[in-house]
């Protein structure tokens, strides 16, 4: 394979294009620092007419917007998923991860529910609390201050709750609940369950001159062509470019290694052109990793030298351990009371306006670590697999008959359109040394890069936490007069627990210490081992909270390029 | 189509399927070419030659084809709204063929069932079977116990649900199943809640400590500013 290089030598490489990379490119760049920005994926922009998908009606697509090409369906932005055609992943024994990877400017950003939750200040000491885990170095004081600019920065909407591990910011007011989630404040309320408005990046209110304001379609899954919704390149990267900051994108490039001299001071990126299949290096003053949890946690692993035998910023031999993802339960029910409902546009943002955060107290509980509950349902846009089995909900009138032919099946396609809710339940689990990913000394990949290979079990506590979710749903599908559509998963089942991974906020595989022995970065995101590299994606997390890691993973970045602001100026790089 | 026009149908089968749209839904050629090249929807250069891979592929027969015709329109007969056709269910049930292989051959084998079956009881195949012969042999697959699972039928009952299922999608995700169903959502609109009407009809109303928090949609282009404790002064 032949080798390229090029003779400039950036002031910062960053790998990855999300959140963090985003967040990354427009504070360091608007500092004045020369920026190469490496991306896996191809240039993508939701308002370019050739790659939207927003308003796109389901007869757009010749398979009506289902599934088989993009997992999530048709309209969804992400360009990857759980497999990836030459890109394969491993796992040890009866490990069953499952890595979701969006190769695309702005990677899962363009397509991610844009919960928009802080950490609080339990979340930074949950060992001090409950003895699990590890505590983070940093508190809650010391994010705080960025979590407000990224408020203010990026848009979020939600309301003052004054709710002490549920910090309230600089919020936009959020839009009215829909009609079942109506439903679902009575039912939760009737169960001592906490209901209050959603809080999620999307503009209710113009929040600036650059992007426009919600109008309400749904599609925030397809990215918003007005920006009106939060994407790290309609965000964060095309207004960095705009204010004249000094940024090369580099597309379609999948960055093996990052190359170090003989002192092991970083020096730059290697990385394949997907185009011409051909290795180029880079060379930057500073490396910043962001290219998701597992990605970054593999770059370092495969940047192996003699003064780094390990793996880059793996002296502590943890590069890879404490992955963790959210948990996750669901359950769906139907609501006699909706059928036959009027039609109307309801379709509001895209996700739910109201949710629920974590209630109780876990001194009560058998479990540690809570929850929080996530609603869904009403009069959603059809696509492949509306009118499957559509008179199946017979069965709950006593009617052991469905199925036939002929225009009564339109009738009951309008009978049961919009009378179902669906309850998601998504938690903390406690991040485990045991659970890791590696390389797989056995495989590589189609551009020759060795691949991870995962071992993940969870434990206890996580189950018990579904089963409290599966109870707690239960318990508020009844107070509301539906009935669920499925039975309760039992122990066989792990109570409905998901597959770690399918969450899709793995987290924790280069986590945050000020110990170089049992942690692989400092509170800035700053390799121990390696001062000019850092890693700004959720690799750091050392602990999930029941919370969605976006909003942190954004305040953390902007407080780490501070800090590479701060070290560039005393000359430190 | 009569039972000249269903022979014609047969006699055309290897031409190809633009000649049986052509003739027997009588939509023109360029429509159909105009409908084999309309699906922009945002593709990735690589899913651009997967979808044309799978126009290129012909998977049922003009016959297999005119069957599915039949059948989807007995599922649904065409009413005010429209019909199959317009709803081109059958060009959705070639295309998910190739799009989930495994449907292939279930899709075929209960298209042969169904015409053995036809000759067996009437002496000719399902399409020239007369109505109420067809409705015959598809009474005794169109049911099912929905406390069942399906899977555990006899193969026809199976196949039908299939093929029902495709039809209810095919017709419920097009232009004109959308319209009749009433989802009107998918546009640049304003919400603001609940209809009064259909907050009304279920008795119930906004939480009153919530309504001064909502977004006031009159002022939703004003640009937010915050105080400095993060009330919103805008």
């Amino acid at each position: 394979m032949q080798i390229k290089q090029s003779s400039k030598e950036y002031d910062v490489i960053i790998v990855g294009s999300g959140a963090g990379g985003g967040m990354a490119t427009k504070v360091l760049s608007e500092a004045g620092l020369s920026v190469a920005v490496v991306e896996a994926g191809p240039y993508y922009d939701p308002a370019n007419p050739e790659q939207m998908t927003q308003l796109k009606p389901a007869y757009h697509s010749p398979r009506r917007g289902a599934g088989t090409t993009r997992f999530f369906g048709d309209y969804d932005q992400a360009y990857g998923g759980w497999d990836i055609d030459g890109e394969p992943y491993s796992q040890n024994d009866d490990t069953d991860f499952r890595w979701f990877r969006s190769r695309m400017l702005g990677g899962r950003t363009n397509h991610w529910g844009r919960i928009s939750l802080r950490f609080g200040p339990d979340d930074f000491k949950k060992k001090s609390i409950d003895g699990l885990g590890e505590d983070w170095p940093i508190g809650y004081d010391d994010i705080k201050p960025y979590y407000d600019k990224v408020d203010k920065l990026i848009g979020v909407f939600g309301t003052k709750e004054n709710m002490y591990n549920e910090p309230d910011g600089f919020f936009l007011p959020p839009p009215k609940p829909r009609l079942h989630e109506l439903f679902y404040v009575n039912a939760a309320r009737k169960s001592n369950v906490k209901v209050m408005p959603s809080r999620l990046s999307v503009l209710t209110k113009r929040l600036n001159n650059d992007r426009g304001v919600c109008f309400y379609c749904n599609g925030c899954a397809r990215s918003c062509n007005v920006y009106a919704d939060f994407s790290s390149g309609s965000c964060l990267i095309f207004p960095a470019q705009k204010s004249g900051g000094q940024i090369d994108l580099f597309v379609n490039s999948m960055v093996r290694t990052v190359t170090t001299n003989n002192e092991g001071k970083a020096t730059g990126v290697s990385f394949i052109d997907k185009e011409d299949n051909t290795e180029y290096k880079l060379k930057g003053k500073v490396v910043v990793l962001a290219a998701s949890a597992c990605s970054s946690a593999r770059i370092l692993l495969n940047s192996k030298s003699k003064q780094h035998p390990n793996g880059l910023g793996n002296s502590s031999d943890l590069v890879g351990r404490y992955l963790h993802d959210s948990t996750g339960g669901d359950m769906m029910a139907f609501i006699p009371q909706l059928i036959n409902r009027k039609t109307y546009n309801e379709d509001g943002v895209g996700g739910m306006h109201v949710y629920s955060p974590w209630w109780l107290d876990n001194k009560n509980l058998d479990f540690a670590r809570g929850y929080h509950i996530e609603v869904w349902g009403g009069l959603g846009a059809p696509s492949y697999g509306t009118g499957f089995n559509v008179n199946s909900f017979n069965k709950f009138f006593g009617i052991n008959k469905a199925g036939g032919y002929g225009n009564s099946l339109r009738d009951d396609m309008k009978k049961y359109y919009g009378s179902t809710i669906g309850l998601s339940g998504r938690g903390e689990s406690i991040a485990q040394k045991t659970n890791y990913c590696e390389i797989d000394p056995n495989k590589v990949d189609k551009y020759g890069v060795p691949v991870l290979r995962f071992n993940y079990k969870w434990t206890d506590n996580e189950i018990k936490q579904a089963k409290h979710m599966q109870d707690t749903f239960e318990e508020i599908i009844h107070n509301m007069g539906a009935i669920p559509l499925w039975g309760k998963p039992g122990k066989e089942a792990n109570y409905g627990l998901t597959k770690p991974g399918q969450i899709i906020h793995e987290v924790g595989t280069t986590r945050m210490g000020s110990n170089p022995k049992d942690s692989v970065v400092n509170e800035f995101e700053q390799l121990h081992d390696v001062s000019n590299v850092f890693v700004v994606d959720a690799g750091p997390f050392v602990s999930q909270a029941d919370k969605n890691p976006t909003w942190t993973i954004l305040a953390l970045a902007m407080r780490s390029s501070e800090k590479i602001i701060e070290e560039f100026k005393k000359q430190n790089f | 189509m009569n039972r000249r026009d269903s022979i014609k149908t047969l006699t055309f089968a290897s031409i190809g399927a633009g000649l049986l749209l052509e003739g027997c839904y009588g939509i023109s050629r360029e429509k159909i070419k105009r409908s084999l090249t309309r699906y922009e929807y945002g593709r990735t250069p690589e899913e651009k030659l997967y979808d044309d891979k799978l126009f290129a592929e012909k998977y049922f027969t003009n016959y297999e084809l005119f069957t599915f015709d039949k059948l989807c329109n007995l599922i649904l007969p065409p009413n005010e709204f429209g019909n199959i056709r317009d709803a081109e269910v059958v060009q959705l049930i070639e295309f998910m063929a190739k799009d989930i292989p495994s449907y292939k051959e279930p899709l075929r084998e209960g298209l042969i069932w169904i015409d053995s079956e036809s000759k067996k009881r009437f002496n000719n195949v399902f399409v020239d079977c007369e109505i109420s012969q067809q409705k015959e042999i598809l009474d005794e697959i169109a049911y099912y116990d929905p406390n069942k699972n399906i899977d555990d039928y006899p193969q026809p009952v199976q196949w039908f649900n299939l093929v029902r299922n495709l039809t209810m999608t095919g017709y419920f995700t097009s232009e004109v199943g959308i319209k009749e169903l009433g989802y009107k959502g998918n546009s640049p609109n304003i919400w603001d809640g609940v209809p009064q009407d259909v907050l009304d009809q279920y008795n119930l109303e906004y939480d009153k400590n919530w309504l001064d928090k909502f977004i006031d949609q009159s002022k939703r282009n004003d640009i937010a500013q915050w105080d400095e404790k993060g009330n919103l002064i805008t």
